[in-house]
């Protein structure tokens, strides 16, 4: 099990800047996830850490120790890949067999059958090890190949997207397993993905990447609740954060284009220094609420039921925002209605930079 | 590509646009190339399988007369002929084994990127391209004891490649191996690179070392192919004549389809030739169907 450590990563493909100065340190036995849209740079950070790919600047420090001389082999990774990369021809146990049969590391056949039999338990696949690859499903694919990464014991254990080319229900059932089987094991999972669900249910940490940047690291709930800037507000969460322009004027929140206001608690400390400073307002749909007194009048722009819940699209003018309701609150598309928002929940973002306030410090 | 079962005109293609139906394009493309195929192939074929059974000569017009099995009798005892097939077996040893290694281990090492890549591939087919005769008169060249450059860059002194009867033949092998080896080079490169990359990643990852990849991803991805690349060489081989005929005419390389050439066309012994095209015919379908079996046996796995 390691510590992994990026500094100051900068990867270049010919002309293309992949990833720059990026900066990551993934502790033992933590689960990891990176988070970004597709091209943000997250399997290129993978295939660094993994040798794969040796970075344009900056170290890859695994246990404290630079290892831009060692190849993939020396590094003791196991790399999971979305187009699951089995062997083909052989059963699921020669393959799960695979890593543990170079001669070199040859381990006394006893251990293989073992090794084996342990990780085909843990991963339920024990009816399929006479099975070839060609004839299993997507699902028991993806399993197989993750038992290749378990039988080894390797010191990182690095994920590509591993669930995103299943379907919805399997893709739930995997990712506890995973997420059990990273505890059960008390390894480090660094997890590459784009869904935002995958990343804030697994993670204990998440570092979320946007255009080969770290945008921000932190625990779901702090990414969730306190998002580093506008481009994370409204990357993680389903829907994502409302952002809404405006100003701060007397500890009130004016929304300029709009023309309405809110009552805002950030206190006298936070007002006077941004009083009257263009700003973006985010809240979460869950903090925004229905009310017959509440200040602002909005139209139902469109409902989508979710059984547990409703997502409510209000207009006010020409803007819309996102409310998520009880189910049972029973509302018809362009019904006038009245809201409010939960004035301690809401995140000010600077309007030039996007960066919240409060890690702007 | 998918193969599609042709059962009506894609309306957008041009034979449509003049307006052509199934039957014009079968009348147009298939039923000529039928009668060809009839005329010049099948036809004699037959034919010649009944002069098989004669004592037939083209050069004589005395009557000939039916004589049953006695060609084929004849030929099967005689000790002759059998050593043409032995000679002919070593031939197709030795060169097949030559240009699979050679192409195989050109296609290794071609299996990358690097400057020039397409221009050195390109140089690496010529031979393939030659005319057999003239690979054959050049080489001759090439083998000459008294200036041939072979003999001068080995430090051979006036050592007689084609006219010393233990070396003759192996100094044709070697020459079919140049030209062959780069029709195995480009059916391997195919197969090498649809070898998909990922695998050989996956391996890395999973610390397997050159060896152990080769064998278990790339040797069992690559065999169908190469597989195919022996069929064709080997059954090429078999029949080689051009190559042996310009170059030689020691008796230790007088391959089948040289003594086959002898017997019908100098000594015009024409019915007992085709008895002996026939063994051969016999003999090439049986190897390759070996190989056919095979084949699909790896493809299975």
């Amino acid at each position: 099990m390691a510590h992994i450590e990026l500094k100051n990563i900068t990867k270049k493909f010919g002309g293309h800047t992949a990833l720059t100065s990026l900066n990551l340190e993934i502790a033992d036995g933590e689960f990891f996830v990176l988070l970004g849209e597709t091209g943000a740079g997250k399997t290129t950070t993978l295939r660094l850490i993994a040798g794969l790919e040796k970075p344009t600047e900056g170290q890859v420090l695994i246990d404290g120790v630079d290892v831009a001389d060692w190849g993939a082999a020396e590094r003791d990774v196991a790399l999971v890949l979305q187009q699951y990369s089995l062997y083909p021809r052989y059963t699921v146990r020669e393959n799960l067999e695979f890593p543990l049969k170079p001669k070199i590391r040859r381990l006394p056949d006893a251990e293989i059958k073992d090794r084996v039999d342990r990780a085909a338990r843990t991963l339920r696949i024990e009816h399929l090890l006479d099975r070839k690859t060609d004839r299993l499903s997507g699902g028991e694919m993806q399993r197989v190949s993750i038992g290749r990464a378990i039988v080894r014991k390797p010191r990182v254990f690095l994920m590509d997207e591993p669930l995103s080319a299943l379907d919805a229900k399997l893709r739930e059932a995997l990712r506890t397993e995973l997420k059990n089987l990273q505890m059960q094991l008390g390894a480090t999972f660094l997890f590459v993905t784009h869904d935002q669900i995958e990343a804030m249910s697994m993670g204990d940490k998440v570092g979320v990447l946007n255009h080969g940047r770290i945008v921000q690291t932190g625990t779901p709930q702090e990414i969730y609740n306190n998002p580093r800037d506008t481009y994370v507000a409204s990357f993680v969460g389903s829907p994502p954060m409302n952002l809404i322009d405006g100003k701060l004027v007397n500890g009130r929140a004016v929304m300029a284009p709009l023309n309405f206001e809110l009552p805002f608690s950030g206190g006298a400390k936070a007002s006077a220094a941004t009083d009257g400073r263009p700003l973006v307002f985010g809240i979460r749909p869950e903090d925004v609420y229905l009310e017959s007194g509440a200040p602002v009048e909005a139209r139902v722009h469109d409902v989508e039921n979710h059984g547990v819940e409703k997502i409510l699209t209000l207009r006010v003018g020409d803007t819309t925002l996102r409310a998520t309701v009880p189910a049972r609150t029973d509302v018809a598309i362009e019904q006038p209605v009245r809201f409010a928002w939960n004035p301690d929940k809401v995140v000010l973002f600077d309007k030039g930079s996007g960066v919240s306030l409060r890690h702007a410090g | 590509m998918a193969s599609v079962a042709l059962t009506h005109l894609d309306p957008a293609s041009r034979a449509a646009a003049r307006g052509w139906s199934d039957l014009t394009i079968r009348n147009v493309f298939i039923i000529p190339t039928l009668a060809f195929l009839i005329v010049f192939n099948i036809f004699p074929l037959i034919y010649s399988l009944g002069y098989s059974f004669t004592n037939f000569a083209a050069n004589r017009s005395d009557p000939w007369q039916f004589v049953g099995l006695q060609n084929y009798r004849e030929l099967l005892s005689d000790d002759h002929i059998w050593s043409n097939f032995v000679i002919t077996a070593k031939y197709v040893i030795v060169s097949v084994a030559g240009q699979m290694i050679v192409g195989f281990g050109l296609a290794l090492l071609l299996n990358r990127s690097f400057p020039m890549k397409g221009l050195i591939t390109t140089l690496l087919l010529l031979p393939m391209m030659m005319s057999a005769a003239v690979v054959g008169l050049f080489w001759q060249l090439l083998y000459s004891p008294s200036w041939g450059p072979i003999n001068y860059v080995f430090g051979l002194g006036d050592f007689a490649w084609l006219s010393n009867p233990d070396s003759a033949l192996y100094a044709v092998a070697i020459t079919d191996i140049w030209m062959w080896s780069p029709f195995v080079m480009l059916l391997s490169l195919a197969g090498l690179s649809a070898v998909p990359q990922h695998l050989y990643e996956a391996a890395a990852i999973d610390r397997a070392g050159w060896w152990y990849t080769f064998t278990r991803i790339t040797l069992p991805l690559v065999s169908p192919i190469l597989l195919i690349a022996l069929i064709f060489r080997t059954m090429e081989a078999f029949k080689t004549f051009d190559i042996a005929y310009t170059m030689t005419t020691q008796p230790t390389a007088e391959l089948i389809a040289i003594r086959l050439y002898k017997q019908a066309f100098q000594q015009w012994d024409t019915g007992k030739s085709c008895a002996l095209a026939y063994i051969v015919l016999i003999m090439v379908l049986a190897i390759t169907n070996l190989y056919v079996k095979y084949l699909n046996k790896v493809k299975e796995r």
